[in-house]
């Protein structure tokens, strides 16, 4: 019976879709659709779909439930938590110096930043400015991780669209830099580097790191062609990427988007060029800025950031000057640890900051920094003690994830990868 | 250019309660009942046009009556100037109302700031807790009030004070137990057996 009335229908085969009110009784209707007073043969409701918080294309933990008709999405609701460690309550209990290893773990694909955006705001709560040395070597790393960063995104959003080779050669370029890294610091994830006033003495840039690096910089822009070259008229990669998770400048800067999703709607908004640090001023560099706000933009800027910082990295090194990476400031860095070894006023005074730290003028500060993700901002509020009364960190995937839903709208659940993708979210500093 | 505190003032009288500059950031504080009116018109105005609400966070006083400080960071893309409101929130209503009719950036910043202070925010299309479980019941972390390090409950269990003393502790079946203490041998002439 069905079939033959099914067959007789000309209105396809997919019979009526009717759309029950939320929270409306499920089961068969009885209400005649049409003016023959015929039964529709299939009915469509919308399909709750949940995603995550396991999911190896989340890139974390995040749990998504979609609200789907047929396969587009009507509505995305992010539930963030999963990753929750309190970091901002752990730091009230910690002295400043203390809180620097957590900083990496907030975005712990790109802790060279973390820790920048961390060491500037309580270098400004005491009123410091750091060696020459220091600003260009912060500079430098600095951009390095921003290349890590930019690369780490490139090859996981490639790999989530299908393309596993790009996966392998941006992450044969990335485990270069981290080599670095582990020259510098003896880490390649959580590096602790930056020191308030300065970075780690122990790990000052050597001669063999800067010809490494500087053979890494004669090679990238030919790998950056090569990833193009995979990427720029691959149909897929296009089809995948563009007028996708279109958000336009407006919206995005109602939202609070920084960083690359913010640039590639056409907003040239960058903290290194608002409100210069490091030495970014004196340096020759563009602000890459994206056209149409879908995926592809945001691509095309990461790749054009890429090469910006390869070039700022090539100026620092020409530039580089001698001189000390740390601040000489007794009672806030730790002495030298050869005067520790043979200095009894130093070994006391080591001990003192290693265990009291050092106090703050008692005041309020918001310091941005302009991250690979971002504007990552600490705001620290001082009582004169040597904790921080309250550590806010502002994070960028935290509040990029809050145009998710607005942008996943209106697109097909195959979409919902890139869109995820696209912001270049990690979970640990979402959550933090 | 004017402060931006008599800009306020001049605009919405009444709105502006304080004003402070350190460390070379402009901090203003709001009464809370003209919040939404006074971060509507700083968006608008074309000579300030702060567009994007940087963050949204509180901070816990419990000493001062009126015990939390909503701080708001505006950013204003246009003329690279940021700019810091406050309002304070007292504890019985602890209530405000909600900018994000004004900033849809507020729509997560202050569901975190109601899941982990305790902020109600009136108006806001979706208040729920985001970093929580939603059935957590245990109170606001990021209050002064809610301890870093526990709240005691370990110091309850049964064995903790074999723990303490230094004493053995069993990892039975049932979970750890503390030994009784053995009956003392002792020898026929009443000493203490080593």
């Amino acid at each position: 019976m069905t079939a033959d009335r099914h067959h007789d229908d000309d209105r396809g085969s997919f019979g009526y879709i009717i759309h029950e009110p939320e929270g409306g009784a499920a089961g068969v209707t009885t209400e005649p659709v049409d003016g023959e007073g015929r039964q529709p043969l299939f009915r469509t409701e919308d399909l709750l779909l949940n995603m995550g918080p396991q999911h190896p294309a989340t890139h974390g933990v995040l749990r998504v439930v979609l609200e789907l008709e047929a396969e587009q999405i009507k509505k995305a609701t992010p539930y963030l938590g999963y990753l929750h460690r309190g970091t901002e309550k752990l730091a009230e209990g910690k002295t400043y110096n203390q809180a620097i290893p957590m900083t990496d773990r907030l975005d712990y694909v790109c802790a060279m930043a973390n820790n920048y955006a961390y060491v500037r705001a309580v270098e400004k709560l005491l009123g410091i400015t750091v060696p020459e040395r220091a600003e260009y070597v912060r500079t430098i790393v600095a951009e390095m991780q921003r290349i890590v960063g930019h690369l780490f995104w490139l090859g996981t959003q490639a790999l989530d669209i299908g393309a596993m080779t790009i996966f392998f050669w941006t992450f044969r370029e990335r485990e270069l830099l981290l080599d670095l890294f582990e020259a510098l610091c003896g880490a390649r994830l959580t590096v602790s580097y930056f020191r308030v006033g300065g970075l780690d003495p122990q790990g000052d840039l050597t001669p063999e790191v800067i010809a490494k690096l500087r053979t890494f910089l004669s090679r990238f822009p030919a790998n950056l062609e090569e990833y193009e070259g995979l990427l720029a008229e691959n149909r897929i990669w296009l089809a995948r990427t563009r007028r996708i998770a279109v958000i336009s400048a407006e919206d995005a800067v109602n939202f609070g988007l920084t960083g690359p999703p913010l640039r590639g709607s056409g907003v040239a908004y960058d903290i290194r060029k608002a409100e210069p640090y490091g030495v970014y001023d004196r340096l020759e560099w563009e602000v890459p800025v994206g056209r149409h706000g879908d995926t592809y933009d945001r691509y095309w800027v990461r790749m054009q950031e890429m090469r910006q910082s390869a070039s700022m990295i090539s100026q620092c090194l020409d530039r580089l000057p001698e001189g000390p990476i740390l601040i000489d400031l007794p009672g806030v860095t730790y002495p030298s640890r050869e005067k520790v070894m043979t200095d009894m006023e130093s070994l006391i005074h080591h001990f003192k900051v290693a265990c009291y730290g050092f106090e703050t003028p008692p005041g309020e500060v918001y310091c941005g920094t302009e991250t690979p993700k971002g504007e990552l901002g600490f705001y620290l509020v001082s009582d004169g003690t040597n904790k921080p009364y309250r550590m806010r960190i502002r994070a960028p995937s935290f509040v990029n994830m809050g145009a998710f839903d607005h942008m996943a709208r209106g697109y097909l659940i195959a979409d919902i990868i890139t869109i995820f993708g696209t912001f270049d979210i990690v979970m640990g500093e979402c959550d933090r | 250019m004017q402060p931006i505190a008599d800009l306020i003032a001049q605009q919405i009288p009444g709105a502006v309660l304080g004003a402070v500059e350190a460390f070379g950031e402009q901090t203003v504080l709001i009464a809370r009942a003209q919040i939404v009116p006074v971060c509507r018109w700083l968006r608008d105005e074309p000579e300030l046009a702060f567009e994007q609400l940087s963050d949204l966070t509180a901070v816990d006083w419990p000493e001062a009556p009126e015990r939390f400080e909503v701080v708001y960071q505006l950013n204003s893309l246009r003329y690279r100037r940021r700019l810091r409101l406050k309002a304070r929130v007292p504890l019985p209503a602890c209530e405000i109302d909600s900018v994000s009719p004004v900033w849809r950036a507020a729509d997560f910043l202050e569901r975190e700031v109601f899941d982990l202070f305790g902020i109600r925010f009136r108006g806001h299309p979706d208040l729920r807790r985001i970093m929580m479980p939603e059935e957590y019941d245990e109170g606001f972390p990021l209050r002064k009030d809610f301890p870093t390090a526990g709240k005691g409950w370990r110091n309850t269990f049964e064995f903790w004070p074999a723990i303490q003393a230094g004493r053995e502790v069993r990892i039975d079946a049932d979970g750890l137990t503390a030994p009784k203490p053995a009956p003392r041998s002792t020898r026929p002439d009443g000493e203490a057996a080593s």
